[in-house]
């Protein structure tokens, strides 16, 4: 196929969109923790950044899009991008592009995952746990799915990544906090966010940025693109009136509340932006708000410190995605049925993969966690946790 | 009347504020300092060398009370601050001659 210009215009600007992202869920969590963190948490985005374009173009790409091994990984063909040419066509854009925006999709994951550890990791085990994540976790994930893997032949959907990106991160996040443990403190001392507005504005790029995120993921500039980009706002609203309803009933509409239902709204509509109407948007944007509300409770009931939530919101608002696209698929739209047009097959299908993704993503993640544990220690010592990891991993400190 | 001036962990605030007014002191002010006491800092080792961190974040509580409570003031700041690690902070008491209120036209001279 030639290369359409339209679409690579739309796919290069998606691509910007999601890089932006990355930052953004820096300054998205930055702003949620103390004071003595926020520079320490805003660099885990950062460093996930760099460490994944590198990870992306040394092993990342061909692993996760190299011609398919037994469903299960990617050969080596683009090692190094090897075999990469300048003339590469993927779809109707560049293959190049198309190289670059699933990289930022690899970095936002990790990005997401890293929240579940702030104020207690390691910069050097951060670096070496993410490059070993993004190996042997993400690009398996998004080779499944995306890359001729086992999921994508079954037919499963996943149109921007609700397992590859929100699953592998939010289940990452929950099994990489229990190796690590809780923060010091946890339960009885006060860890209120330190500046909401922070908060705020990263959700707010995040909200940007995710319109490139599922409305880029058509690869083209079509029907499909304007499609996913108006459910998208349209689960983002209702994800967050959703929490804001909720959250009212207990208390006060806290804005904190109303961006991470936005969040979890977006969360849910991911994996099915391409193949929803708006009315199954509406109902994707509610359901998962309140599942992501519930698990968020049960989390902090049970003690477990993923210290920003990621399993709550992406791991599980992921996971409601994933099957709630096996109901809301609309065949006029996206070319396959869920649920709702009678096709409980698509739905098995759906619960199936989400089921191995989160098994996947959680298992792999702890083991990995537990060896770096084991052989380099991943958490700083308590006077540094005490102190702050800005000045005790960078050397700076916001006054 | 005396003033407690009391200097604790930052982590620590909510539970001293807190049994405070369970003893009916209700009334404090709260500033974020930094400071440093016997230990001049605390010192962070590295595979390769030291860091000396000169003043850590701490709080400071000011108290105004009539002078029967400065017991039970400093017996429940010690309670609720104590972790027994160095930097748990120290308590202070001053005397106050006199104490106006804006809104009204009191005042009390001890």
């Amino acid at each position: 196929m030639d290369i359409d210009t339209g679409a690579t215009a739309w796919v290069l600007i998606s691509a910007a969109l999601v890089l932006l992202m990355v930052p953004a869920v820096g300054l998205f969590y930055g702003g949620m923790v103390r004071k003595k963190n926020v520079i320490a948490t805003m660099m885990l985005s950062l460093t996930a950044l760099a460490l994944g374009v590198i990870q992306w173009i040394i092993i990342g790409y061909t692993l996760a899009f190299g011609s398919d091994i037994g469903g299960l990984i990617g050969n080596l063909e683009f090692l190094g991008l090897n075999n990469v040419s300048i003339d590469g066509v993927t779809g109707e854009i560049p293959e190049m592009l198309f190289i670059c925006f699933q990289m930022m999709f690899a970095c936002l994951a990790l990005a997401i995952l890293s929240s579940g550890v702030v104020g207690r990791i390691k910069m050097s085990a951060y670096l070496i746990f993410g490059a070993i994540w993004l190996t042997i976790v993400y690009a398996p994930l998004a080779h499944w799915a995306w890359g001729g893997g086992w999921a994508g032949q079954l037919g499963a959907l996943d149109f921007a990544g609700g397992t590859v990106v929100h699953i592998s991160s939010g289940f990452a996040a929950l099994a990489l906090a229990v190796v690590i443990g809780r923060r010091l403190g946890y339960g009885n001392q006060v860890m209120n966010p330190h500046n909401i507005p922070l908060t705020l504005i990263g959700g707010v790029f995040l909200i940007l940025g995710w319109f490139g995120f599922n409305a880029g993921s058509a690869l083209a500039a079509n029907n499909i693109a304007a499609s996913a980009f108006l459910v998208t706002a349209v689960a983002c609203a209702a994800g967050a009136l959703t929490w804001m309803a909720i959250s009212w009933k207990s208390g006060k509409p806290s804005s904190l509340g109303f961006i991470t239902g936005a969040i979890a709204g977006l969360v849910g509509i991911t994996p099915a932006a391409g193949f929803v109407n708006v009315g199954g948007a509406l109902a994707i944007g509610i359901i998962t708000a309140i599942v992501c509300y519930a698990a968020l409770t049960w989390r902090i009931k049970k003690g477990l410190d993923d210290s920003l939530d990621a399993w709550a919101v992406h791991g599980m608002g992921g996971f409601a995605g994933a099957i709630l696209t096996g109901v809301f698929a609309i065949t006029a739209i996206g070319g396959v049925g869920g649920l709702i047009e009678g096709n409980i097959t698509q739905f098995g299908i759906q619960i199936l993969d989400a089921c191995v993704a989160v098994i996947y993503a959680f298992g792999v993640t702890f083991l990995i966690a537990w060896v770096i544990d084991k052989i380099i220690g991943l958490r700083v010592t308590d006077d540094e946790e005490y102190v702050g990891l800005d000045i005790a991993q960078h050397g700076e400190v916001v006054n | 009347m005396k003033m407690i001036v009391a200097i604790i962990r930052p982590e620590k605030v909510d539970d001293v504020v807190d049994a405070l007014e369970a003893q009916n002191i209700p009334g404090v002010t709260i500033t974020d300092v930094r400071g440093r006491g016997e230990q001049r800092g605390i010192c962070l080792q590295y595979r390769a060398g030291k860091m000396q961190i000169h003043t850590l974040p701490k709080t400071k509580l000011e108290i105004v009370i009539p002078d029967k409570d400065v017991e039970t003031t400093i017996k429940t700041i010690r309670e609720y601050a104590r972790t027994g690690k160095k930097g748990d902070g120290r308590i202070f008491v001053l005397p106050v001659e006199a104490a106006a209120w804006v809104r009204t036209d009191e005042l009390i001279i001890d």
